[in-house]
């Protein structure tokens, strides 16, 4: 059960992150037609083999997004999708085009995750209000609204700062560890031009010295929101043999939701990506040990830490002896987030999780430059949504 | 900034009466044996329609916290700072909530906690909070 492995990753784009918008503002549609024509390029294929699409939504419409973006991209689809599971969207709609191209459906499938929120200005209408509910909903009738938000639960770095807490207690805690995890991304960053931390590095005492924001996370533990994007082409066997880059095979999936709030956990400790991990490496007949880089979720050093562990690369309650026993960096034994993760690299809204599938999809195609992981063939990345709640694992291969 | 307070829905409502005269009642699944929060129309995992009221203690313990040093929102900001809770109450369910009248430096995962009732008498909410015990 599950993809047989023939459809793969043929192009791939990823803008750089910056601190502040530069250029004129651009609506999400108008991101996604040029995410998408530069993935389309790097893939050297035309707009008019593309029959699929997927997308997070697009902030000028609350519904019929697929609609919208096939007639403003003049692209007519088989298969049309949003998904919405969060940080994991990127890694779900992977294997969601692979799906539609086993299936027949497709040739091939844009994956594209606009990134920047400087959106032109209306005259006319009010601006778009965020609020300060994020990830949460404060609609009438929400379990968020009635549960979480009057007592302060709202936002992610509590919530993960509590994972933390309860990890400490559980399995013992080591905060140079956690530390080093950033401090290797950054060394990371620092062969990765288009990352927003490219030329600063950071050693173990940097992360601890930084200010606390919800204990035990500093700040150098905690993303940095930047501006960006990112653009996936999956294609299928007999397109990707026509594509200039190495083709990187869909392997094996893995997909597992189970909560929207860390309260409701069954276990807070043992996370989805388990399961989706566990199907993944099944599907793709690969075992861990082939894994020559790693892509992990880093919205927080913890998340690297749990996802370590109960993506299987080493025992429960153990990551704090692997991550100080093992070099995360891109020359290292275990090389975790080559172009910096998301804790180095920025995060672009939406697209940092497609930022964990151009890195895999780089590395295998060869193009990582100075960061190049030497013989890479086989990439597992992670997609994680919510609070470590609804999460993705994917198995990639070279030939 | 005011905080924002809860709306109780018609599922929910027994829940919130109860606070308000310093009880906490839960819902309780017959065919599952188990307690649950927060309050449904179906009992979660098996979708019977066997759910009922019951008045538990509300004593349980610290399943994990943070003490947040920037504010979580704006409404928080001088409210800092805020000791976030989960506590796991003795019947089994899990809730949200922050510790009040406690020494951050003191807690620790896994301590007994009790309800401390905040009551907001100009909305006609109570909120369910709690301390050391």
């Amino acid at each position: 059960m599950g993809l047989r492995g023939e459809a793969a990753i043929v192009g791939i784009t990823e803008l750089p992150a910056v601190r502040k918008p530069t250029g004129p503002g651009r609506f999400t549609i108008e991101q996604y037609a040029l995410l998408a024509k530069q993935a389309l390029d790097d893939a050297g294929i035309g707009a008019d083999q593309v029959n699929g699409l997927v997308s997070h939504g697009i902030a000028e419409s609350d519904m019929f997004a697929p609609a919208t973006l096939s007639e403003y991209l003049g692209i007519p689809v088989n298969f049309g999708e949003v998904v919405d599971l969060g940080g994991a969207s990127s890694a779900g709609m992977i294997w969601r085009a692979a799906a539609a191209i086993e299936l027949g459906l497709c040739d091939v499938v844009l994956a594209v995750v606009p990134g920047s929120y400087n959106l032109p200005v209306s005259q006319t209408q009010p601006p778009r209000e965020f609020g300060y509910y994020g990830a949460s909903s404060n609609k009438f009738g929400s379990p968020q609204a009635e549960f979480e938000i009057p007592y302060g639960n709202l936002g992610q770095n509590a919530p993960y700062a509590q994972i933390a807490r309860r990890y400490a207690a559980e399995f013992g805690y080591d905060p140079r560890a956690l530390a080093k995890i950033a401090a290797d991304q950054r060394t990371n960053a620092c062969v990765h031009p288009d990352a927003v931390f490219y030329g600063q590095p950071i050693t173990i005492d940097d992360v601890l010295a930084s200010p606390m924001v919800a204990d035990p996370l500093h700040k150098l533990e905690i993303v940095m929101p930047c501006q960006g994007g990112a653009a996936v082409v999956i294609a299928s066997q007999d397109v990707a043999r026509r594509t200039r880059n190495r083709p990187v095979w869909v392997k094996g999936f893995g997909e597992r939701v189970t909560f929207k709030t860390p309260t409701y956990a069954a276990d807070l400790l043992r996370s989805p990506i388990s399961a989706a991990a566990d199907r993944a490496f099944e599907m793709a007949g690969v075992d861990r040990a082939s894994v020559d880089t790693a892509s992990i979720y880093d919205c927080y050093t913890i998340t690297v830490l749990m996802s370590l562990e109960d993506a299987g690369f080493c025992e429960k309650g153990k990551g704090i002896e692997f991550v100080n026993s093992h070099d995360l960096t891109f020359r290292g034994d275990f090389p975790v987030n080559t172009a910096g993760g998301q804790l180095s690299f920025g995060q672009a809204g939406m697209a940092g999780g497609m930022h964990h599938v151009v890195d895999g999809a780089r590395q295998v195609m060869g193009r990582a430059g100075d960061a190049q992981v030497s013989d890479c063939n086989t990439a597992f990345v992670s997609g994680n949504g919510g609070i470590m709640s609804e999460q993705v694992a994917l198995v990639l291969q070279g030939e | 900034m005011d905080k924002p307070l809860p709306e109780a829905t018609p599922v929910t409502k027994p829940f919130w009466d109860g606070l308000r005269e310093h009880k906490v009642k839960i819902q309780y699944s017959p065919s599952a044996g188990q307690y649950i929060f927060y309050p449904r129309i179906l009992a979660p995992g098996t979708l019977v329609d066997d759910l009922e009221w019951r008045e538990v203690s509300g004593t349980g313990t610290l399943y994990t916290f943070t003490v947040a040093d920037r504010p979580t929102a704006p409404p928080w900001a001088d409210a800092l700072p805020q000791l976030l809770a989960i506590v796991e109450l003795d019947e089994g369910p899990r809730l949200s909530s922050e510790l009040v009248d406690v020494d951050p430096a003191g807690l620790k995962v896994g301590m007994r906690v009790k309800p401390v009732f905040e009551d907001h008498p100009d909305n006609g909410v109570t909120l369910l909070k709690f301390t050391a015990v």
